[in-house]
């Protein structure tokens, strides 16, 4: 059954509470403030009781799903478990409760933690200064973008043009774009990496920087990763590393060493603190040592034995975020790093890959793979094999809720036709895994014998299938009161 | 459907009409299908100007966004309004009502890389 809205439970009259009797001299607010500061009467909000709204709530939150109650292979989304400890650390008293405008002798604590993690992410990206300020992926590709233009600007050169492979993620373009950039579009190649040639007809003297993402959202790792920054490089460019796939990668490679110069990593995917509704976001950026002094303001420094908050960064972009970023995020990506220790992470690095590739090798008896190589921590299958029987791939995801999945990433990267991109992660047992290609080999059979099935999929869910087309063209964002 | 025979073809799925420096801008049957509903339209204005190969605009379906790539350079002399308000046409009439824009060529001979429609559905059987 499909719940109500919230308005169409009102009853008039029906309240949660009483006020009690007013003990000061009443006064028309129109007395009290200039006409511009006063809102009009809000018509129509719903009068309900406070049991209505509990109940209203909770069965809301029971239609949702998360992580925590149930596999959720969303590629490029990381949707790793988020370990309970986490929650604990950033609730503690002295990190949930502290000012922002705490002197920073009585906030040593919180910057020591701040401070750390700056390290730890300098070391995981083979970076020298990072910034925890940005507050999401695309904060970040947008500050290390800043940084790249304020570092040419800084030469006297104004490039302008940024390079971006047909298989980035949207925001890579997008970012480029809004930081006053063209983007020029490069090929991928038949393995799914960079076509280095396209690229080296690509690069001119106008050039800022190479946005790259490796693993790439093929869930490929890019094999020609240092020609490919001889070649920016050469051409007086630099090299952006989207972060979002850092989880295939973390204690076994770095961006650093592969020649990136600035790095953005989500401290909600790969350090495993809660996103997709939960979150908020965390993006910091990593930079190498000749582009430290554009970090924005203020960094976490450390001196004679005391943590500060250095302002004195006279090059610096400026601030990216109020105050520090988002602190409480930090703490709980703090919290697991230190939980895993260094080789904990490379063992996340080592399952997150090794259950991919499980799941792909399983997975490409009923589906089309189109590239065939070992992946890393994702890859990307198709519905090629049931095109013949009128299966797209939206009624493949739309079947996987009636199995209680959350569906892969669809029609994405945009590449590949027809795309479905599977992310298991480390954090799936092997039990999980089998259960979902079980269900993936079950969809396969009913393509064959009962395509109906699937085409009219989902059959166990409150809504079946919401008309997109509509809701994209015409929607509906507020509830319509009859007057 | 079949591609209409009169019309050029670019190996990005838009289709050009040609009738001497005047180029009218669609995109094909085989990319309406691909994309599924299409729900908006971004398109450049009267006076812009378009680089053959180069995004002129943008096409977002219930699945994704794309870009729409020139088939020929020159000035934007006419742009469909009723494409923008109503971009269901693309599904419905991707070769007549969802014409995108109307394009003045400085460069006649640029038309002559573009595919005829044979030569667009030998390259739509090599896809497949």
């Amino acid at each position: 059954m499909t719940e109500q809205l919230v308005f169409e439970l009102s009853k008039p009259g029906r309240r949660c509470l009483e006020l009690p009797a007013c003990d000061v001299p009443k006064a028309e607010l129109s007395s009290l403030l200039p006409p511009g500061m006063l809102r009009d009467e809000i018509k129509g909000m719903p009068e309900v009781s406070e049991i209505d709204v509990v109940r209203h709530f909770t069965r809301l939150s029971k239609l949702n799903h998360g992580v925590d109650n149930g596999f959720y292979p969303l590629g490029s989304c990381t949707m790793k478990y988020n370990p309970k400890v986490n929650e604990d650390a950033a609730r503690l008293p002295g990190f949930a409760r502290i000012h922002p405008y705490q002197p920073e002798e009585l906030a040593q604590g919180a910057l020591e933690l701040m401070y750390k993690t700056q390290e730890f992410l300098a070391e995981i990206g083979g970076m020298d200064g990072i910034s925890l300020q940005p507050a999401a992926g695309a904060h970040g590709e947008y500050t290390g973008m800043i940084i790249i233009r304020a570092y040419h600007e800084s030469k006297g050169e104004q490039r302008t043009k940024v390079i971006v492979p047909d298989s980035a993620h949207g925001t890579n373009p997008a970012t480029a774009a809004l930081c006053g950039y063209q983007v020029v579009q490069v090929k991928s190649d038949a393995r799914g990496g960079v076509d280095v040639e396209a690229l080296r007809q690509a690069m001119s003297g106008d050039v800022a920087a190479l946005m790259l993402t490796n693993p790439n959202t093929l869930g490929l790792f890019d094999e020609n990763i240092t020609e490919i920054a001889d070649l920016v490089h050469g051409g007086g460019g630099l090299l952006y590393y989207d972060g979002a796939n850092a989880n295939a990668i973390m204690g076994i490679a770095r961006p650093g060493d592969m020649g990136f110069d600035v790095v953005h990593f989500n401290l909600h995917k790969t350090f495993s603190t809660p996103h997709g509704g939960g979150g908020p976001g965390s993006g910091p950026v990593g930079v190498k040592g000749f582009l430290e002094p554009f970090l924005p303001k203020p960094v976490v420094g450390f001196k004679e034995g005391k943590y500060f908050l250095d302002y004195d960064r006279p090059q610096s972009i400026g601030k990216v975020r109020s105050f520090y970023g988002n602190f409480g995020v930090v703490v709980k990506a703090y919290a697991y790093m230190i939980a895993l220790g260094g080789a904990g992470l490379k063992a996340v690095s080592e399952h997150a890959v090794l259950n991919a590739n499980y799941l792909m090798h399983k997975l490409k008896k009923d589906y089309h793979l189109p590239y065939g190589r070992i992946c890393k921590h994702e890859f990307v299958i198709t519905s090629r094999n049931q095109k013949g029987k009128g299966v797209h791939t939206l009624d493949i995801a739309k079947r996987l809720l009636d199995f209680g999945y959350h569906p892969p990433t669809i029609y994405f990267p945009l590449i590949v036709e027809e795309a479905m991109m599977i992310e298991p992660t480390e954090t799936e047992s092997r039990e999980t895994l089998d259960e979902f290609i079980a269900t993936m080999e079950r969809i396969a059979r009913e393509v064959e014998q009962n395509p109906e099935l699937v085409w009219e999929a989902p059959h166990n869910t409150p809504v079946g299938r919401p008309d997109e087309a509509a809701a994209a063209r015409k929607p509906v964002l507020s509830y319509l009161f009859c007057e | 459907m079949t591609n209409p025979r009169d019309l050029k073809y670019t190996k990005e799925h838009e289709w050009a009409r040609i009738e001497g420096n005047r180029v009218t801008v669609g995109i094909t049957h085989y990319a309406q299908e691909a994309l599924g509903d299409v729900v908006f339209v971004e398109l450049p204005g009267v006076g812009d100007k378009i680089i053959e190969g180069e995004a002129f605009g943008t096409v977002e379906s219930v699945k994704s966004v794309s870009d729409l790539y020139a088939p020929v350079s020159g000035e934007v002399v006419e742009v469909n309004d009723n494409v923008l308000d109503s971009p269901e046409t693309v599904n419905t009439d991707p070769y007549g009502a969802a014409w995108m824009i109307v394009v003045e060529i400085a460069d006649p001979t640029e038309v002559d890389k573009l595919l005829s429609a044979e030569q667009y559905e030998e390259f739509l059987a090599e896809q497949d």
